[in-house]
């Protein structure tokens, strides 16, 4: 080996290039593969958010009350009337952003902070709000009370 | 072990029979050879949209109530969701980038000469393919911005005379941009548009591998006074590997745009919102939008916007044609259509700046 | 093109002139619009006598189709002025001051005669201005109080939902002003005249001309309009609670509430003022110059330790937010998506809000019962943005060791490539 110095220095060239490329395809397919692989996996987390949701469940409510439900970012409020029928409709007053209630002395939407009062369907009846809540439609399925945005017509 | 299973293979299928031209092939080695790389770099782009774009395919929801959640999924709650949809993202925006430099390669080289027509015509095609699915594309988030520059892409189509508006009603599905537009956007962006470029892609491959790389003219006259400076490379696998390197290279932008510049996503849209101020189409449609806003409302009687739109349309049309008016004889091109090239760059450079800094 | 518009023309032009004799023969037999004798002199007269037929015509009284004989009498069909202007044709001239009120109200204070105008329309307004400030004062002889027309402008008179008017939300503490700032003419009342400027300075003056808010209260809100007095100093609190509900009715519970009434203290008014009421800050409950807590309170004792616990409470809500806001955007301009923490960041916010309106308890347990709400969706917001910073080093540090592996492959191809070359 020693009396041959060309050839030794020839074959480590060789082995360096093998290294570099079969590392080299190794570790980069790897690297692009990880993300891949990780991304099929489906996350624990199903829910979408999106403009459905599902408020209450039925019975979850006396009649005449109402109930404030997560609707994607913003509070929705559910309000069950005496006659049994549901209404939603977005909780954010139209004034200054507060969250309104339910009064059932009232039968009417309350909000807190500057008196503002709206009717079953929204509308703002008196104090500050200038314009009327969102309505939001309501069906039920099965045991489930589905509230969704307003479709566009 | 590789040779054994190649062996095995080349047994059954005859293998070499379907590599021998790409043995023979060679490619002219010049000082404007880093020109050639830019097709493969597209090809290379567009085969990590169809992967990526598969899938987004699996966790994207095409419908107006959750199209925007869904992607909004895909980047916080799918593991590396954020990555495969920024690299789709990026890649698109690259993908039109090198497409655009390969054309204008192409062009001040002279490739399209006679008998290469037919490659540039399929190229042109493929273009607006792509164009078609970066329009299309930009709608699936169904954001504001998005939701809003469709309105306006589609309008412009709308203002064709005759088959405008019926042409704008298909592309939008109705008379509005609704969730009616996104289902059918989807639809020529998953089904339609990759099946024609498919097909395109093959054409214009073929053509390229049945003629060879075109050499430009001025290589050409001193390689024919001075035979001894002809070089050429070996296409398999010398030209190749060097694509390789260019893919890895083109692999590694990417992965740092997507790592260090994640795509956003913007605010959901709301098709009764008004439209935000500056409402500007995506860069690459930017100097076509520039420049119909620069002509007058009404050129002498006819409607100014009409005129910009007939007037773009017969440009591409000549554009895609441009090898026709060329001289069939290397020796005598024409330099007016490098001049023309030159403009067209030129206008197209400053008219995407102009619409990029304008109000 | 030309042809045919001169020839549209041409026909237009006779059907025009038919059009205007027409016009010319109505005018001629008092058809139409009736002759105004009044008018037509007082038009061209100098100010206090000058009313110009435009000024009139924008008047709703006129719009109603009332005229001016409705109010000053007289006979305005005929231009003899011994005749226009006699006592046959009931002429009254100038009304006096003392007297507007009366007049006003024939027609104002009539149920039967207002319904068939507008049936909504309240007919008590003299009634009201009898027992305000100004009305009692006319009565006792003064003729520099406020009688209607001082308020609602005279000849021109337009509907209070009319931006115009001179009663419209906006306007009004600028037409209270013209009286009220005036030390001048005040002089002799010995109240102060800087009211309007001190509103001007209020968040309620900025909700409703900076913001548009037209339910934000300008002077007649809580005083009144037609019965203009000041609330009284010891039912503050019930006008204040038209529109600050929770803060009443926890005010009313409070210690606050009993021992305001005994000293005869202006409940809302003694830490919050009147007329210049500023958009309250956590430190009103600081020792420092715009704390009011420690004007009545010692320090050290049990009330200023609980107000010490409160400013805390509220200073490290308020602060965990900022600095969530902070974490947030910070993220956000590292391209992160954090746009759920970025929402929930507003029911962080609603938190907050809520325990300041909770101080009116004066109890710390009840407002710390808000803070801690709060905190916990600010900290996880906080915890969100930090955690998306963490994340994005991650990316970074995942994209070098990729871009390691991607340097191996290009090195080995190029050796690769030379090796073949050689």
């Amino acid at each position: 080996m020693c009396a041959e110095p060309i050839p030794q220095t020839r074959v480590t060239r060789r082995h360096a290039i093998e290294l570099f490329l079969g590392g080299g395809v190794l570790a980069s397919l790897a690297s692009f593969l990880y993300p891949v692989l990780r991304f099929l996996v489906p996350p624990p987390v199903i829910d979408l958010g999106g403009d459905e949701v599902v408020a209450a469940k039925v019975g979850d409510l006396k009649p005449n009350s109402g109930e404030i439900f997560r609707f994607g970012s913003r509070p929705g409020l559910l309000i069950l009337e005496s006659d049994g029928t549901y209404r939603a409709l977005s909780a954010t007053c139209t004034h200054l952003g507060c969250t309104v209630q339910y009064r059932a002395d009232l039968r009417q939407i309350w909000c807190p902070c500057h008196n503002g009062i709206y009717d079953l369907s929204g509308r703002n009846v008196s104090g500050p709000p200038p314009r009327p809540l969102d309505a939001f439609d309501v069906h039920l399925r099965g045991e489930e009370i589905v509230v969704s945005r307003k479709q566009e017509a | 072990m590789f040779a054994a299973l190649y062996r095995w293979l080349d047994d059954r299928l005859h293998l070499d029979g379907l590599i021998e031209p790409f043995r023979h092939k060679t490619v002219p080695t010049h000082r404007l050879s880093y020109w050639y790389f830019f097709g493969g770099i597209t090809l290379f782009l567009f085969m990590v949209q169809v992967f990526t774009g598969i899938l987004l395919l699996l966790y994207y929801r095409p419908s107006a109530n959750e199209a925007f959640e869904s992607v909004q999924y895909i980047m916080t709650r799918v593991q590396f969701g954020w990555l495969i949809r920024s690299i789709h993202s990026w890649s698109a925006n690259l993908m039109i980038f090198t497409a655009f430099v390969h054309m204008f390669s192409v062009l001040f080289l002279k490739a399209y000469r006679k008998p290469r027509e037919m490659t540039w015509v399929s190229g042109m095609l493929l273009l607006f393919l792509v164009m078609g699915f970066g329009f299309s594309g930009y709608l699936l988030p169904w954001n504001k911005l998005a939701f809003f520059a469709t309105t306006v892409g589609t309008q412009m189509a709308g203002q064709v005379p005759i088959i405008g508006q019926p042409m704008m009603v298909f592309l939008r599905g109705g008379p509005q941009v609704t969730g009616a537009t996104l289902t059918r956007f989807y639809g020529f962006h998953v089904a339609v548009l990759p099946m024609l470029v498919t097909v395109l892609i093959a054409i214009h491959l073929f053509l390229v591998q049945r003629q060879g790389m075109s050499v430009p003219p001025k290589v050409e006259k001193a390689w024919a006074a001075n035979p001894s400076l002809r070089r050429e490379m070996k296409f398999f696998p010398n030209f190749l590997l060097r694509e390789l390197m260019a893919w890895y290279v083109a692999i590694a932008t990417l992965g740092a745009l997507a790592a260090l510049f994640p795509w956003n996503l913007g605010v959901k849209a709301e098709p009764f919102a008004s439209a935000p101020a500056g409402i500007k189409p995506e860069w690459y449609f930017l100097f076509m939008y520039q420049t119909l806003k620069l002509i007058p409302s009404k050129v002498w009687i006819v409607d100014g916007e009409v005129l910009g739109i007939l007037g773009c349309s017969l440009a591409g049309l000549f554009w895609v044609l441009l090898p026709f008016f060329e001289s069939d004889k290397p020796a005598r091109t024409r330099t007016w259509i490098t001049g023309l090239g030159i403009f067209a760059l030129v206008f197209m450079i400053v008219m995407s700046v102009y619409g990029y800094v304008a109000q | 093109m030309v042809m045919l518009r001169n020839k549209v023309r041409g026909f237009a032009a006779p059907r025009s002139a038919v059009l205007a004799g027409l016009v010319a023969l109505a005018a001629c037999l008092g058809y139409g619009q009736a002759v105004n004798s009044c008018v037509d002199c007082h038009s061209t007269m100098p100010d206090p006598l000058g009313v110009s037929s435009d000024k009139f015509s924008q008047d709703i009284h006129a719009q109603k189709g009332l005229t001016c004989t409705s109010c000053h009498g007289g006979d305005a069909s005929s231009y003899d002025p011994t005749v226009a202007m006699g006592s046959k044709a009931g002429f009254k001239g100038k009304i006096d001051r003392r007297k507007i009120p009366d007049l006003c109200g024939s027609c104002h204070s009539n149920p039967n005669l207002m319904r068939q105008y507008d049936p909504s329309l309240r007919t008590d307004q003299l009634a009201e201005y009898h027992t305000s400030v100004h009305g009692k004062r006319l009565v006792a002889g003064d003729a520099k109080v406020a009688v209607c027309i001082d308020c609602h402008s005279v000849h021109d008179i337009r509907p209070p939902s009319d931006p115009r008017s001179t009663v419209n939300p906006v306007n009004v503490a600028t037409t209270c002003s013209r009286c009220h700032a005036d030390a001048n003419y005040m002089k002799q009342y010995g109240i102060p005249t800087d009211q309007f400027a001190k509103y001007n300075t209020s968040v309620h003056h900025d909700a409703l001309a900076v913001r548009g808010d037209l339910s934000a209260p300008t002077c007649t809100t809580c005083h009144g309009n037609h019965g203009a007095v000041p609330p009284g100093v010891d039912k503050v609190q019930n006008v204040c609670a038209n529109c600050h509900v929770f803060q009443a009715q926890m005010y009313a519970k409070s210690t606050h509430s009993k021992v305001f009434q005994d000293k005869g203290l202006p409940g809302c008014v003694v830490c919050h003022t009147n007329h210049g009421i500023h958009m309250p800050s956590d430190a009103m409950l600081s020792t420092g110059p715009s704390g009011v807590c420690m004007r009545c309170h010692a320090p050290g004792d049990h009330c200023d330790r609980a107000r010490a616990s409160i400013l805390a409470n509220l200073t490290q809500l308020d602060s965990t937010i900022k600095q969530a806001d902070d974490a947030l955007r910070l993220a956000e301009s590292s391209g992160m998506e954090v746009s759920e923490a970025r929402l929930s960041q507003d029911q962080a916010r609603d938190a907050l809000t809520k325990a300041r309106v909770t101080i009116h308890s004066f109890q710390a347990a009840l407002v710390d019962q808000d803070i801690q709400v709060g905190m916990k969706i600010a900290a996880a917001n906080l915890k969100a943005g930090k955690d998306a910073m963490v994340e994005r080093n991650h990316r970074r540090i995942g994209l070098g060791l990729c871009f390691v592996a991607i340097a191996f492959m290009l090195a080995g191809l190029w050796l690769y490539i030379k090796k073949l070359e050689s």
